[in-house]
């Protein structure tokens, strides 16, 4: 189709409809403004984010809670760069994301123009591949590339940038074609002699234990997972990236393994006779000392992403494919098995990380007369939504403690910044989520330092109509900066504490559209819960002021072996 | 230890930052680095010579890049390796048919000559280029500049040497 004012821009939306987007979380400028004016007449719906920073992670928020690609645009220069931060924090966890920005016109390139950014540049470490866009007619087959690549393989960010001239160039649209990525082959099959040897690796087993990652949540891979942990009784250790891939209240669930995970989880590993990693990537907040990791075990690694098998540890035996399919192919073989015989009892194994949960269980001690613990509150909220409600978290001590004590059951419930550690990630997250499933509950859990970062997304989520619910866990500071600072640096807090009574939580909230409710004592918790899960119309903010002296445990000191845990404060020296 | 890879691209925009940018990341050194178009429209090989203590880790990094269609490590026993050197050499009259003996020995050529200096234009395996600066070195060289190494796997048994003693 061609007509006179068929532009760049309407190429642009036209192609997004075509790949099914229907939500864009965005900020205007001047270079992108062509795109926003056919956005009037398309069906996607705009988010108006705040900052980009708040934008990206929206886009992040809302592609971990279904799986499909998020869309963030931002204008050129300072849009760009703002949107560099959700670009690598997709990067890290792999999550699928087109981000577009705005560029100044094609002639001005290069010349330092009025917010010009060498965008591409700039985001060439951070996407799985970045576009200049020369031709508007060139525009089809860009997105639709853009949108193959984020989703496919290992999941992951792609950059489109296109000059503003571009945008108003006359151009005609026309169906894409992927015939542009000839270097491109995701590997989605093990290779069957691979999946072979990994099964009776796995069979020969006497303590085997699965490192289950984010990989299994992006293959959708949870039902594969569980009927394999099944037919061959093996434990199952979810990381930050995975919680939820595998349900905690399963017999086989030790839940997460690593510097803040559970002692049975981290144990089971260090003392396997064989490790079946599957979409995980032996990250150093996992592994610990890498050379003191899982010392007894034969290792099976199993990624989508052949550059990640041998990054940091050799495997016996590499299986190069997706999650979903190379579980499906070891499911068949233990279904064969299993037909002429049972599972291995492994009372021995059980026994041992029976001992591990009953003589090291996650603790806290939460007194009547308070403060209030962050611990206690999870599980309260946890309790009372049923567990039934999307999580996100920002970075820090309340992340580890959400992971630790919220109940998952179920794979893209829980949603948080893993690879990079973005503080500021929990509330824009929680709204692209909400964005994506307006009938669930989407929770925001963070802390004061994170949620200054980016608080101001609290206007996005009134203003849309997006009522998402926020808990603000005030400590007074960056609990976790003051945890190490207290544990290595002799307790010399050194800016890591800021004034519990500035801002005034629930006022800001207020003041941005929101409810803000104040919890300070032990007694509050369950009212303002109850009363935060009524309210749907409006977002909601509790500020929850905890125990500014509670440290996260279990530890394991940042380069150490994993075999040397801190329990709990009882352990310190 | 070092490693000559051959990496086959489309010949896109960026392609080269983003493969040297790859290397830097990833805290790999890049000794040489050749590019230019192969003879199939719209892809381009670039030659590198890289310190790396393993090769699997880059040449997976490398495959990860979307415009990079093939990646291959040359062994010096299957490949034939190349490169071109332009090399100017102090010398005055007096010196200077020696040192044009000398640039004979190695095949090379004069592609410049002055007063004080005459420059060779000398091409082939590492080996040899290496030998002509060893053995011009005593006349004091001026400048040199080489292209970077250029490979290509060879179809016959025939030694490096034997093939180059043949093309003379």
């Amino acid at each position: 189709m061609s007509n006179q004012n068929f532009t760049g821009s309407k190429s642009l939306l036209r192609s997004l409809e075509h790949e099914g987007v229907e939500v864009i979380f965005g900020v205007p400028g001047g270079a992108i403004l062509p795109a926003y004016d056919p956005l009037l007449d398309s069906p996607i719906r705009h988010v108006l984010a705040r900052h980009e920073q708040g934008a990206g992670h929206m886009a992040e928020g809302y592609a971990m809670a279904t799986g499909r690609v998020g869309v963030t645009w931002a204008t050129s220069g300072p849009g760009a760069t703002n949107l560099i931060t959700p670009l690598q924090n997709a990067m890290m966890d792999s999550t699928p994301l087109v981000a577009i920005t705005g560029q100044v016109a094609s002639t001005a390139i290069g010349s330092d123009a009025f917010q010009e950014a060498y965008t591409t540049g700039l985001a060439m470490h951070c996407t799985k591949h970045a576009y200049l866009v020369k031709d508007a007619d060139d525009i089809p087959d860009i997105v639709h590339e853009a949108f193959h690549l984020a989703a496919t393989g290992r999941p992951g960010p792609v950059l489109i940038d296109i000059p503003k001239d571009v945008l108003n160039q006359e151009t005609s649209w026309r169906k894409p074609t992927l015939a542009g990525l000839p270097g491109y082959r995701p590997t989605y099959e093990g290779h069957p002699k691979q999946i072979k040897a990994a099964f009776e690796m796995i069979e020969a087993a006497e303590r085997p234990v699965l490192y289950v990652g984010g990989g299994v949540i992006a293959a959708g891979a949870s039902e594969e997972l569980l009927k394999f942990a099944e037919q061959m009784n093996i434990p199952v250790t979810t990381t930050l990236m995975a919680r939820g891939a595998f349900p905690d209240n399963h017999p086989l669930a030790l839940g997460m393994p690593g510097m803040h995970g559970v002692y049975a989880a981290t144990t089971a590993i260090q003392r396997c006779d064989t490790l079946i990693a599957v979409g995980a990537r032996f990250d150093d907040r996992v592994t610990g000392k890498v050379s003191a990791f899982a010392p007894e075990a034969k290792i099976v690694h199993v990624d989508v992403d052949p550059a990640e098998i041998g990054k940091i540890h050799k495997p016996d035996v590499p299986v190069v494919g997706d999650a979903k399919a190379v579980l499906e192919s070891l499911n068949e073989r233990a279904r064969k098995l299993r037909s002429e015989k049972a599972a291995p009892e492994r009372r021995y194994w059980f026994g041992l990380i029976g001992g591990w949960k009953k003589n090291k269980p996650l603790h806290y001690d939460q007194l009547e007369e308070g403060p209030v613990k962050v611990q206690h509150f999870i599980e309260r909220l946890h309790a009372l939504t049923k567990g039934n409600a999307i999580v996100t978290a920002g970075v820090g001590q309340h992340q580890m403690w959400a992971s630790q004590f919220w109940g998952f059951s179920r794979p893209r419930s829980w949603i948080n910044s893993g690879g990079l550690g973005t503080m500021g990630f929990a509330l824009p997250a929680a709204v692209g989520a909400k964005a994506a499933h307006p009938d669930e509950t989407v929770i925001a859990l963070d802390g004061d330092g994170c949620f200054q970062m980016t608080c101001q997304e609290m206007i996005t989520a009134a203003v849309e109509d997006i009522p998402v619910k926020i808990v603000v866990f005030n400590n007074g500071g960056f609990g976790m900066v003051k945890q190490w600072q207290n544990l290595f640096y002799g307790g010399r807090l050194s800016a890591s504490e800021m004034p519990i009574e500035v801002p005034d939580y629930p006022a800001l909230a207020e003041a941005m559209g929101c409810v803000g409710l104040r919890v300070t004592h032990p007694s509050d918790v369950d009212v303002a819960i109850e009363k935060a899960l009524s309210i749907d119309d409006r977002p909601v903010l509790i500020e929850v002021v905890v125990d500014p002296e509670e440290m996260c445990f279990p530890m394991v000191p940042a380069g150490g072996s994993n075999d040397d845990v801190i329990t709990g404060p009882e352990d310190l020296p | 230890m070092k490693h000559t890879i051959s990496v086959v691209v489309e010949d896109k925009p960026g392609v080269l930052a983003r493969v040297s940018a790859m290397f830097s990341n990833r805290g790999f050194n890049i000794h040489s680095l050749a590019v230019g178009p192969t003879h199939i429209e719209g892809r381009s090989r670039i030659t590198l010579v890289c310190d790396a203590p393993e090769l699997e880790q880059l040449q997976k990094q490398l495959h990860k890049l979307v415009n990079v269609i093939k990646v291959h490590e040359f062994d010096s026993s299957t490949a034939v390796v190349s490169e071109v050197m332009l090399a100017r050499v102090a010398c005055d009259p007096g010196s200077r048919g020696a040192a044009n003996d000398t640039g004979a020995l190695f095949g090379a050529r004069v592609v410049d000559l002055s007063e004080d200096s005459i420059t060779f234009e000398v091409a082939g395996d590492p080996d040899l280029l290496q030998a002509f600066i060893d053995h011009m070195t005593p006349f004091g060289i001026v400048d040199l500049v080489k292209s970077g190494r250029i490979a290509m796997k060879k179809q016959s048994n025939m030694r490096p040497a034997a093939v180059s003693g043949m093309s003379r």
